[in-house]
């Protein structure tokens, strides 16, 4: 078993050959000169990401107004989950990993619970409670919340629910490697409790943060399960996508995957250069 | 006129729960003195060392720096700095940064804030170094980053929590003999603790030996070494042979195998159980009995095994009669230089060589 | 540290009480409640059993059901053996660069999006898609094959999509295996298979019930891969939650729904962590 056999290895490739040729297919047809992103091969072209339609009828992703606006939306909703994953999950870090309390063992264990409840659910059950209050509210106000009603706010909130767990998984556990001396030693040439905070630990922390960020970046701008429930009018690019892809298949399509490809692909690397970082 | 001492404890004790840690510690370090606090693990040396930084209050008693008491001041404020175990380096500042951050804290303006780190590295040897990451540095550089970092600050005490023992034997000698001249060089009163005697004695003026919350004694190195006022310093200062025996006069014990040691007791006459200490340096070797005829106490006795160690070589010997074992050093210089295990071997000390303690 | 609890300490405890409070809590707290009421008039409801009776009584709703639990048990097994071998080679039979290079090469799909992998897998199953294309041309069928919208179609998706978490707990608990106890498996005389399950599934066992327990929950949990790739034949749980509460404005018995699933996914990490005697908190961790 150790020496790996010949069959055992091309298992291995057909292996990486199933996980990639969805991925490439997808890119590759984005370059298709076609109606249609399917065999044959009608010639390469940039029409699928910059064109103005006047060939097939349809602009390229890059001039695509509703397209573009979906990215938009995407990028709404993001930018804020990121940063309040960030900011509640080195928060909960702290309480964590620096507090004994009564009931902590099982604090910490409800974080871990978004991760096993399936993301529809959490929409329905954020949707359903956010509805009943801003109900209330308007019955005893008169005052209409649109914050509570399906829409971007409430996406934030819904993707929020099961993102800061992660974020708070990550910057745990480096806030645990974290040598308590350092602290003392700040105190000792004479910082202040805020001085030790600002210069010594988060600067330690800060490879996580960041990670955790990007990573929350990416899950919020990937997420649809959740999305989809708490949408309003705007739709982000995933649940944008998922309308195009049920009424025909067409290489714009391949265009904004790939485009989408990418710019995880430069999340990721950076992600992975901040954590080569941290170590 | 006294001067007032850098540091003096009175009374310092401080409990956790039911546990003392430490138990009413006196004592005063005098202004460019290096005072070590010798103890094995657990015996409250780090907690007596936490107070003094700040980081512990005492539950009883008061620790005043050059007559001003602590009580009350928060570790930033004290004119205490420490070298921590594991150094404490900040990883995410480089050496300049590091040894800049006190004096930053303090407000030091920035012109006057570089050339003084940058003096500090000159001194102790490390000026190319100013831009390195710490994480860059081998383990003596990194030592001499953290004594620079606390040392910028000129504190009245500079604290030493063990910090050689992460290092190898090799440069832990090396840094010994450095951080005497550092001592000395800055005329810093220093206070180290350690749980390795030979670092307590090599360095320091006045040593502390630290058993359960309190001290055993305090004195310079070589008192400890002589003159130790207690079973537990005798044992734990140098090496020594050690037996278990009864009084049988109140300068004679009979050991347990049946010899009779005539030694010096310390304390009060007493009868019942005592223990004897020998320091394997103590016990005189020679081929014949009448090279010993000037001591107290002679045996004879077989070579059980030759321990060799150049300059440190030992043998164990067990005597013909009277059934002890004794661990003695073996001069590589002497008659008895080649000798070999089985070889008869005769062997004494003198009365002021053992000592007697009351068990 | 048990000291008198400054100020600190309660900031601290506010987020996360209003996250778990407002987020998770009382909103499922919510469904729980909306699942027990029938409406009986405009905007006026009362407590009744009637949405789960609708379920029980509606073959398209429990069948629904039952198919979307049954299948996410199947995908979860499937993905299992499929990823072990592989999980294996690299924990054992890989060296150091190529290691790391496999390890990798597994985790980069999964940075592409749901939609992206779930359009891949249309261009290629499709009718004129890439598949049928290279059957038709390599002579092994006469005309156009139609691999998507079927059962087949969504289960590939489904496995495709549950490899990652898989893979990294199975290398994981695999890459503390002592290649030496391998060895003294067959060194005793044991078979290929006697050393696998006797000595390389136990050890895995950990990485093995992570992996299924996430693999599940994703599988029972989707909407995308099952849609898209089922067509009108995909029946999947979740889409009936989704056309309760968007499409029929139905949401107590979407509610009903929505529990039933919590239910159902809640039973299955229960069960997977009593058989194998595993904590929650450290199995989630490790996934």
């Amino acid at each position: 078993m150790g020496r790996p056999t010949r069959s055992w290895k091309l298992y291995v490739a057909c292996f990486y050959i199933f996980l990639f040729a969805p991925l490439a297919v997808v890119a590759a047809f984005a370059f298709n000169a076609s109606q249609y992103p399917s065999p044959p091969w009608l010639g390469f072209t940039l029409e699928w990401f910059a064109g103005n339609g006047a060939v097939f009828g349809r602009p390229g992703v890059l001039r695509d107004g509703p397209m573009l606006a979906s990215l938009l939306a995407s990028v709404k909703v993001a930018i804020p989950v990121a940063a309040l994953a960030v900011a509640l999950g080195t928060a909960n870090a702290f309480l964590l990993e620096r507090h004994e309390f009564p009931g902590k063992a099982l604090l910490a264990n409800m974080m871990l619970w978004p991760l096993v409840i399936p993301g529809v659910i959490l929409g329905i059950s954020i949707l359903a409670f956010s509805s009943r209050v801003a109900n209330g509210l308007e019955d005893l106000f008169d005052a209409d919340l649109d914050f509570l009603r399906p829409g971007l706010p409430l996406v934030v909130a819904g993707q929020l629910s099961f993102i800061l767990t992660i974020a708070t998984l990550v910057i745990s556990a480096r806030l645990r490697r974290f040598d308590r001396a350092l602290e003392e030693a700040a105190r000792d040439l004479g910082a202040g409790p805020w001085r030790t905070l600002r210069t010594v630990t988060l600067p330690y922390l800060r490879p996580a943060m960041v990670g955790a960020g990007l990573v929350a970046f990416l899950m919020s701008f990937e997420n649809f399960n959740t999305t989809l429930i708490l949408v309003g009018s705007e739709p982000p690019l995933p649940v944008y996508m998922y309308g195009q892809m049920r009424e025909g298949a067409s290489p714009a399509l391949n265009a904004v995957s790939l485009v989408l490809m990418l710019g995880t692909a430069a999340v990721a690397t950076l992600f992975a250069l901040v954590s080569r970082k941290a170590d | 006129m006294a001067e007032i001492a850098d540091l003096s404890l009175a009374r310092v004790t401080k409990r956790f729960g039911a546990h003392v840690a430490v138990d009413a510690v006196d004592f005063s370090a005098a202004r460019g003195a290096f005072f070590s606090i010798l103890g094995p693990s657990g015996c409250g040396k780090t907690t007596l060392m936490r107070m003094i930084a700040g980081f512990e209050m005492p539950s009883e008693g008061d620790i005043a720096i050059r007559g001003a008491s602590m009580a009350g001041v928060p570790a930033n404020r004290r004119p205490v700095n420490m070298v921590f175990q594991n150094l404490a380096l900040f990883p995410t500042m480089t050496v300049g940064e590091n040894v800049a951050y006190g004096l930053d804290c303090r407000g030091v303006a920035r012109g006057e804030r570089e050339a003084r780190v940058r003096r500090i590295l000159g001194r102790v040897g490390l000026a190319d170094f100013i831009d390195r990451r710490v994480t860059q540095l081998s383990g003596g550089q990194r030592q001499r980053v953290a004594i620079a970092r606390c040392l910028v600050l000129e504190p009245t005490i500079l604290l030493l929590d063990e910090p050689l023992g992460a290092l190898d034997l090799k440069l832990r000698e090396h840094m010994k003999i450095e951080l005497k001249r550092l001592q000395a060089d800055f005329n810093t009163t220093f206070v180290y603790i350690t749980h390795d005697q030979s670092e307590a004695l090599v360095m320091s003026d006045q040593v502390a030996v630290m058993n359960r919350g309190r001290f055993e004694q305090v004195g310079s190195p070589r008192e400890l070494y002589r003159d130790p006022a207690s079973a537990f310093v005798a044992g734990f200062v140098g090496d020594a042979n050690r037996w278990p025996a009864e009084f049988e006069a109140p300068n004679r014990v009979r050991l347990s195998g049946g010899a009779t040691v005539a030694g010096r007791r310390f304390g009060p006459p007493s009868a019942g159980p005592a223990t004897c200490f020998v320091r394997p340096e103590s016990v005189a070797l020679a081929p014949s009995a009448e090279a010993l005829s000037a001591l107290e106490n002679r045996y004879s006795g077989k070579v059980v095994s030759v321990l060799f160690d150049g300059a440190n070589s030992t043998l164990l010997v067990r005597a013909d009669a009277g059934g002890f074992e004794l661990r003695a050093t073996l001069p590589q210089t002497g008659a008895l230089a080649g000798v070999e295990k089985g070889a008869a071997v005769h062997f004494g000390w003198s009365a002021e060589a053992a000592r007697i303690f009351a068990a | 540290m048990m000291r008198a609890r400054g100020l600190a300490f309660w900031l601290l405890l506010l987020p996360p009480v209003l996250w778990l409070g407002l987020l998770l809590i009382v909103p499922h707290v919510e469904i729980a409640i909306l699942s027990f009421s029938e409406r009986v008039g405009p905007r006026l409801y009362r407590f009744g059993f009637a949405n789960y009776l609708a379920f029980l009584t509606e073959p398209l709703y429990w069948r629904t059901f039952a198919r979307t639990a049954v299948m996410s048990i199947a995908v979860t097994a499937i993905t299992l053996v499929v990823a072990f071998p592989v999980a294996f080679y690299i924990a054992k039979a890989a060296r150091g660069v190529s290691k790391a290079v496999l390890f990798l090469l597994c985790l980069l799909p999964f940075w592409a999006s749901e939609l992206v992998r779930t359009l891949g897998w249309m261009i290629l199953l499709r009718e004129t898609g890439l598949v049928s294309a290279l059957l038709q041309a390599t002579g092994l069928s006469a005309g156009p094959v139609e691999l998507l919208y079927n059962d087949g179609a969504v289960i590939v998706g489904l496995v495709y999509g549950g490899l990652l978490f898989m893979v990294v707990p199975l290398v994981n608990a695999l890459d503390s295996l002592d290649f030496s106890l391998i060895e003294a498996g067959f060194d005793l005389g044991g078979s290929r298979i006697d050393v696998l399950r006797r000595v390389v599934i136990p050890h895995a066992m950990p990485g093995i019930v992570a992996g299924s327990i996430v693999v599940f929950m994703l599988t029972a949990g989707n909407f995308v891969t099952a849609a898209l790739l089922g067509g009108k034949n995909g029946l999947w749980f979740t889409e009936q939650i989704y056309a309760q509460f968007i499409v029929r404005f139905n949401w107590p018995q979407g509610a009903a729904f929505g529990l039933l699933l919590l239910l159902l996914s809640s039973a299955i990490v229960w069960i997977g962590l009593k058989l194998t005697g595993q904590g929650f908190g450290e199995t989630m961790r490790r996934s």
